[in-house]
């Protein structure tokens, strides 16, 4: 399955997850605390820049990642436009803009593998409650099965097609719920008969 | 044990699957994505517990970089955007509606249906308008009147958990782990 990483290398590649999570996790709460607009507009040029360090393609595809924000900056904006209250507007948008950006920043610079090793450092100390085998066991179950129930349902919307000469709909949610409860069972059993989950 | 894992993970997994569904038009062209109709189900199929565990599990990996939220949204980044209120509610609704589902004894769809408006619209507003009222720098109530935007879809699928459950109630009884 596809993950948000940039096939793009740039130099934040290189950059180890822990410290790059550490600096976004910094970043982010100097966002929260600051109200001055030009500190935040600083912080926001800083994070486009690191974007361009990965090449204008790079760059470009930053800027599509952050288009679901578009609604609330028209709502935001127009908001205050009529308040007349430009600076809040601007330090709630430029906040926005750069807490979002740069944690999107952190995503697409880091592997899933790298990802998953900080978790499981970061869950070890939660090991006699949750040992880190079984969270393993379950994220990889997740990543499986997310295809195979797609695919499932997929098929279920084709046969009833057939048979109605309609889209599902609504109607395919029942379905899918139980295709995905008889796999859990079955899944369940092949995982007992082979020793369980440790 | 096994069973457990098995169950939070492929409830997880449906989750994500609801949210690729192309997303449904209703009546009146109210747009409907899945995937919260996905976190009520863990809710009222899977009981409080195990519900909020494979919410919680589905947001981990949305973390970890994977697209799965609907619009395949996904990183770190949605979790400081204006719907991280939304996102931290999810488990939280999860349970409630699970709660709800294991602690009455209404039939399943009506328990179903009350736990996806309690749970699924109360208690997710609650969190999802405090969100949008930080992130925005809004007060609460001009929050409050963004979120109005998705109630109606919201009501729709409450209503549609209910019909859901009361299918796998029918269906297989035993497998409603709510009620087991």
């Amino acid at each position: 399955m596809l993950t948000l990483t940039s096939p793009v290398k740039t130099p934040l590649h290189q950059m180890r997850a822990g410290p790059k999570l550490a600096t976004l996790a910094l970043f982010t709460f100097a966002l929260f605390w600051t109200t001055s607009p030009l500190h935040l507009g600083i912080a926001l040029v800083a994070v486009v820049a690191l974007y361009l360090t990965g090449g204008t393609q790079f760059a470009r595809h930053g800027a599509r990642m952050l288009r679901p924000l578009w609604p609330f900056v028209a709502v935001v904006g127009l908001w205050h436009l009529w308040l007349d209250d430009l600076t809040a507007g601007a330090v709630v948008l430029l906040r926005m803009g750069a807490a979002v950006a740069a944690a999107n920043l952190v995503t697409v610079t880091t592997r899933l593998s790298d990802m998953i090793t900080v978790l499981e450092r970061l869950a070890r100390p939660l090991a006699p409650l949750l040992p880190p085998q079984r969270l393993a066991l379950a994220i990889a179950l997740v990543i499986r099965f997310i295809p195979v129930l797609s695919e499932r349902a997929a098929q279920l919307g084709q046969a009833y097609r057939a048979r109605s000469g309609r889209a599902p709909g609504w109607r395919l949610f029942a379905p899918a719920a139980l295709a995905a409860l008889d796999d859990a069972e079955n899944v369940s059993q092949a995982l007992r008969a082979r020793g369980g989950t440790g | 044990m096994e069973r457990s894992l098995t169950h939070i993970a492929l409830f997880a997994a449906l989750i994500a699957v609801l949210g690729l569904v192309p997303r449904v038009d209703l009546a009146a062209g109210v747009p409907i994505t899945a995937q919260s109709l996905g976190i009520m189900l863990c809710g009222t199929v899977l009981g409080a517990k195990r519900g909020a565990l494979a919410v919680l599990l589905f947001l981990l990996l949305v973390a970890l970089g994977l697209p799965l939220l609907s619009g395949g949204r996904g990183g770190l980044g949605v979790f400081v955007g204006p719907s991280a209120g939304f996102l931290i509610g999810f488990p939280v609704a999860a349970f409630v509606a699970g709660w709800i589902m294991e602690r009455t004894t209404l039939a399943p769809f009506w328990a179903a249906t009350c736990g996806g408006v309690i749970g699924g619209i109360g208690v997710l507003y609650v969190f999802g308008i405090s969100g949008m009222a930080i992130v925005l720098g809004k007060s609460l109530p001009e929050a409050a009147l963004l979120g109005l935007a998705f109630l109606p879809g919201d009501v729709i699928k409450a209503v549609l958990t209910g019909f859901v459950t009361q299918a796998i109630a029918r269906a297989r009884p035993a497998a409603l782990l709510a009620r087991a």
